[in-house]
């Protein structure tokens, strides 16, 4: 085990690429600690992939070096760097057994006989699957086979890193939420460093103690999930994450105010000049409907359980707000925000208050 | 509601019938007939019942040709599967090569037979041929007219260099449908190359394998053309297969009742071993599938 450094890292499918648009991945220098429980997350096609594929070797990034703990492995092939990964889609071998299965990582690196058979007893016990052990893995259900690949991917200890490559994708809502909370307690047990992809932000936000968001083919924020709720560090970790996601609002900002459509909105700091695209970002939770603040037109309100979401507009941007059991929406609605929650983007990127 | 029955659509099916009849059931009667009748010409027959199937199947001349024809399949199985599966292997997988592989794969297998014979028989002959007289330059006496052991080698190659491309590209399209999800995961369980080949190649490639060896089993045991071109079945009987054999027999010799009651048998003997060696594969499939 050891810590994950990706250094001035790139990589583009392309074999002579030229423009910022031809890499998958762009530049970028990221450390994951030894021992962290990482969830990767971002849209579809944003690199998630391709970044996995390099820490596991099967991918040579085509700039920059990949390091586990000070040894250079850029060069090193898969089968030298022993990370377990796990893909999307299920991968099993067909003619063996389920135990041979869980056991062929370990028989593949020599080891003996009654530990192969103690580790496989206790991982098939983790994935359920005990009583199946003796059959062949042809012709069983895509979850059962992706338990399979879940448990070769956690039968070695003695693994680097575990890369979950959004396994959970088969496997019905149920098991999903059992195999997560396993996962979660192998990694409390083990302390292997993990880095789980997925485009599910409830999926990340449960799994991770770290979140790192990525956005076509750059990390845009690593943080906790709080961190990410409440100080996205780009527009699209605030659009991302969040349901409904952060609202964003074109603004000028002067000192400790913004000026919406000439209506001046107070900020809990203050900011120094902005260039750019500027714009204020403020959750939907944070949003006060009453009849103070902003006008606005609400479109619809929409109950989802615990509380009402209110599509509403301001100046024709649309705008969000979560109404608590028990409120209406008065006849001539107005917005109010909570100053310390809002934050500041200019062309996207989070602008630091002044003196933080 | 009241499903109604019609069974006249069955008569559609005629005219296939019909056409069957004539290409296929109605010739193999006209053998039938001779397998079981004697004649000395006039379109007269004397019903001899079984005997020539008795005379065949004590014929000491069947047999041998039988058991070449049975060394001969085996030869060409245990050479062409594995070096089809070795080419497909080490086949480029995509891009300008794999096109100029598959075409030059290809080739060999849409030359006509008599013209595949006619090259080997040429290539190999001592005075004129590029590799007989490369061979007798080199001081190796090499003589498919004369020496057995020569012809056999001769005859074996020239079907290697035939077939073996039908068993490759088979193996190689069975090998283009493995996702490369597969070839990842080994890479991460650290498997060898051994292991990828038994535990991914191998059982995705079973089911066309499964038809490349009946396929050249069939053939295999029906050659004909080829080594009749090369060889003529010399020297002596030594590479008179059993469709040689039975040529010779009926339009040479004219021994038509020996020689259909022959053909029925090798019909039936190709028939059976097929069977069985399909059945086999296909049970073994759905054991594994338990």
């Amino acid at each position: 085990m050891s810590r994950i450094t990706l250094s001035n890292l790139a990589h583009s499918y392309l074999p002579n690429p030229t423009s910022d648009a031809d890499y998958a991945l762009k530049e970028m220098d990221h450390v994951w600690d030894d021992g962290g429980a990482y969830a990767l997350l971002g849209a579809s096609g944003c690199g998630k992939t391709t970044l996995l594929n390099i820490i596991s070797g099967l991918l040579r990034p085509s700039q920059g070096r990949v390091l586990f703990g000070d040894r250079d492995v850029t060069d090193a092939p898969t089968t030298e760097r022993n990370i377990a990964q796990v893909f999307q889609f299920p991968v099993v071998y067909d003619t063996m057994t389920v135990r041979d299965n869980l056991a062929f990582p370990l028989r593949n690196r020599g080891m003996d006989a009654a530990y192969i058979a103690r580790r496989v007893d206790q991982i098939a016990k983790m994935i359920g699957m005990e009583a199946d052990l003796n059959r062949k893995a042809r012709g069983l259900t895509a979850d059962a086979k992706q338990k399979i690949s879940l448990g070769r991917g956690m039968v070695r200890e003695d693994v680097n890193a575990i890369l979950f490559d959004e396994p959970l994708t088969v496997i019905d809502p149920h098991m999903k939420w059992e195999l997560r909370t396993q996962l979660k307690s192998l990694h409390r047990e083990f302390g292997h460093t993990m880095i789980y992809v997925t485009h599910d932000q409830t999926e990340a936000l449960t799994f991770a103690d770290k979140v790192v968001v990525m956005h076509e083919g750059r990390v845009v924020q690593m943080g906790t999930p709080e961190e990410l709720f409440e100080t996205p560090a780009h527009t699209f970790v605030g659009y991302f994450i969040g349901s409904p996601g952060m609202n964003l609002l074109d603004a000028e900002i002067a000192g400790s105010e913004a000026r919406l459509q000439g209506v001046s909105v107070p900020l809990g700091a203050a900011y120094g000049p902005t260039t750019g695209r500027t714009q204020i970002g403020i959750r939907p939770d944070y949003v006060a409907i009453s009849d103070e603040g902003l006008p606005v037109t609400v479109k619809r309100v929409e109950d989802v359980g615990r509380h009402r979401i209110v599509r509403a507009e301001f100046h024709g941007q649309p705008l969000n707000a979560i109404l608590p059991e028990g409120m209406t929406v008065p006849p001539y609605p107005r917005v109010a925000f909570a100053p310390a929650k809002i934050n500041v983007y200019a062309n996207d990127w989070r602008v630091a208050p002044l003196g933080s | 509601m009241e499903k109604t029955q019609n069974n006249k659509a069955w008569f559609l099916v005629l005219p296939v019938l019909a056409l069957v009849a004539f290409s296929a059931v109605l010739p193999l009667m006209t053998v039938v007939n001779y397998a079981f009748n004697d004649t000395f010409g006039n379109n007269e027959f004397f019903w001899a019942g079984i005997e020539w199937f008795d005379e065949m199947i004590h014929s000491e001349r069947l047999r041998a040709a039988l058991g070449r024809q049975i060394v001969f399949s085996l030869i060409i199985l245990a050479i062409e599967v594995p070096l089809g599966i070795f080419i497909a292997l080490n086949m480029p997988k995509k891009g300008f090569w794999a096109s100029l592989c598959l075409v030059l794969m290809a080739l060999p297998l849409l030359i006509p037979f008599n013209v595949v014979g006619t090259i080997w028989q040429i290539f190999g002959r001592v005075d004129i041929g590029l590799l007989g007289h490369t061979l007798a330059a080199l001081g190796i006496d090499y003589n498919y007219t004369n020496d057995p052991l020569d012809a056999w080698i001769t005859v074996i190659v020239m079907d290697v260099w035939h077939w073996t491309s039908l068993v490759a590209l088979l193996c190689y399209a069975g090998l283009q449908s493995i996702p490369q999800a597969y070839y990842q995961a080994a890479r991460i369980d650290q498997a060898t190359r051994w292991s990828v080949f038994r535990y991914i190649e191998l059982p995705k490639m079973k089911g066309v394998l499964l038809i490349a060896v009946l396929l050249r089993f069939m053939d295999s045991f029906m050659i004909y053309t080829e080594p009749f071109v090369v060889t003529g079945g010399g020297p002596g009987n030594s590479t008179t297969f059993l469709s040689i054999d039975l040529a010779k027999m009926a339009t040479g010799q004219f021994d038509l009742g020996p020689a259909a009651a022959f053909s029925i048998m090798y019909f039936l003997v190709i028939l059976l071993i097929s069977w069985v060696f399909y059945t086999v594969m296909t049970n073994l499939d759905r054991e594994e599938a338990r």
